[in-house]
């Protein structure tokens, strides 16, 4: 039996850790202050990485589409190429 | 496109391409000279003389020291003119920039910015390059394209499953999700793929003499702007390290890439493989050196491409980016903070949680 998924790498107290969640489409982003939310699109997942510590609350990520409220009503689209 | 990074530590050259022989090469855009010393060491000039610009690698060395081909103005290591023809007054205008110069893991790198900020600033290491324990195959081929799509392509390697398909590409490299990981302080991105049941691709298949199916991490670290480091580690399907770390039943490739931008439409390409198996066999080296050329010069068709298309396109092109692309954007914000700051102004777009307290 092997493991699935990757196992932490980096070491440290200041790591932000983006985890594809196994068997879906979705990211789940992990700040370095302990705050986690599901996320769809990795544009939107860096602004919100970004804004700590607004809207970071330390805890589990909930269920798909409980990012901040901000975030969710992001459209997917296109963004400038560069960003 | 990503500005350059200044105020950096970048790979120049191979330490054995340079040597009693005047060495041209452009970084960074700045056209710069290179040399050893009858002792040994290298020495980098900017590769014009200051009177009528004529290049200095188009000269000739007389013991340490570069006379020009033009009109022989003579510099010694430091740059300073030290002979004027037909004149004893020297002016003491008459110099050319020296740059700071580090050899370090067979790689000579090079400072480009402000000598005074060079010694703060670490070099990061690619150690397998000169060690005894590992055997290396390398090169350098010249991309025609901008440096931020070659760190767009080394960041995501989905891209091996479609572009390099019967080299170092399977179905399962795209089809596992990555984690990506980054820490600000130290300034690496980290991006792992772990398959642990794969199939294994011809460069291993061949390299290691594995039939059977694989697990097969590869675990990216970008230390921008210069320095990538592709940890690849093949084994048998259920094979993993021991628990205190040592790994004795799996193959290990360290895979290096050094970034150094030419031009801002140009880069120099820099790879390497270190294997710590098969070691000195001429025949896996050959196979594993010809194999890797291959598929560097496979990106290097696909991003000359990509270079002419981006060049020809409008300002504010749209462009989406998926999961997979998370480690590239993180290499993007990292870079362009590094960018502001070699300007030595604030960053405008912080990385993640670059100016940011920790709570």
């Amino acid at each position: 039996m092997t493991p699935a998924g990757n196992r932490p790498m980096l070491q440290g107290d200041g790591i932000v850790r983006i985890h594809w969640v196994l068997g879906t489409d979705q990211l789940r982003a992990v700040c370095h202050c302990g705050a986690e939310r599901l996320f769809e699109d990795p544009v939107v997942l860096w602004e919100w990485v970004l804004d700590h510590p607004e809207g970071h609350r330390p805890g589990p990520a909930g269920g798909a589409g409980t990012g901040p409220a901000e975030h969710a009503r992001h459209p997917r689209t296109p963004v400038p190429a560069g960003h | 496109m990503t500005e350059f990074v200044r105020n950096q530590w970048y790979v120049a050259a191979y330490g054995t391409e340079i040597g009693r022989a005047l060495f041209a090469r452009t970084i960074l855009g700045e056209p710069i000279v290179f040399y050893r010393t009858e002792a040994g060491e290298v020495v980098a000039l900017a590769d014009r003389c200051v009177h009528r610009r004529y290049p200095l690698s188009e000269s000739r060395l007389e013991g340490d020291r570069v006379i020009c081909g033009y009109h022989g103005f003579t510099y010694d290591t430091l740059g300073t003119c030290v002979s004027v023809p037909g004149q004893k007054r020297i002016p003491r205008t008459a110099r050319v920039p020296a740059y700071k110069v580090v050899e370090q893991d067979s790689f000579v790198w090079v400072w480009i910015g402000d000598p005074d900020r060079a010694e703060a600033t670490p070099i990061p290491r690619a150690p397998w390059l000169d060690d005894e324990a590992y055997t290396v195959v390398c090169g350098m081929e010249p991309l025609a394209a901008r440096y931020d799509l070659l760190v767009d392509n080394l960041l995501d390697l989905s891209h091996e499953t479609y572009l390099h398909g019967g080299y170092i590409g399977t179905p399962e490299v795209a089809e596992t999700p990555i984690t990506t990981e980054v820490d600000e302080a130290e300034r690496v991105v980290y991006v792992s793929r772990h398959m642990a049941d794969a199939a294994c691709p011809p460069f291993y298949a061949e390299s290691t003499g594995i039939r059977g199916r694989i697990t097969r991490w590869q675990d990216i670290e970008y230390r921008p702007p210069c320095l990538y480091l592709l940890h690849s580690r093949i084994a048998p399907v259920g094979v993993l390290p021991n628990e205190d770390g040592t790994d004795p039943d799996a193959f290990h490739v360290e895979v290096v890439y050094a970034i150094t931008p030419e031009t801002e439409h140009s880069t120099h390409d820099f790879w390497a493989v270190a294997r710590d198996f098969a070691l000195g066999d001429d025949q896996v080296s050959a196979f594993l050196r010809e194999n890797n050329r291959t598929v560097v010069l496979q990106d290097v068709v696909a991003l000359d491409l990509l270079e002419k298309v981006v060049e020809q396109e409008a300002d504010g092109y749209q462009e989406l980016s998926v999961n997979i692309d998370t480690g590239g954007l993180a290499a993007r914000r990292m870079l362009k903070a590094m960018a502001a700051e070699g300007r030595g102004q604030e960053s405008a777009t912080p990385t993640a949680a670059a100016g940011r307290g920790r709570s």
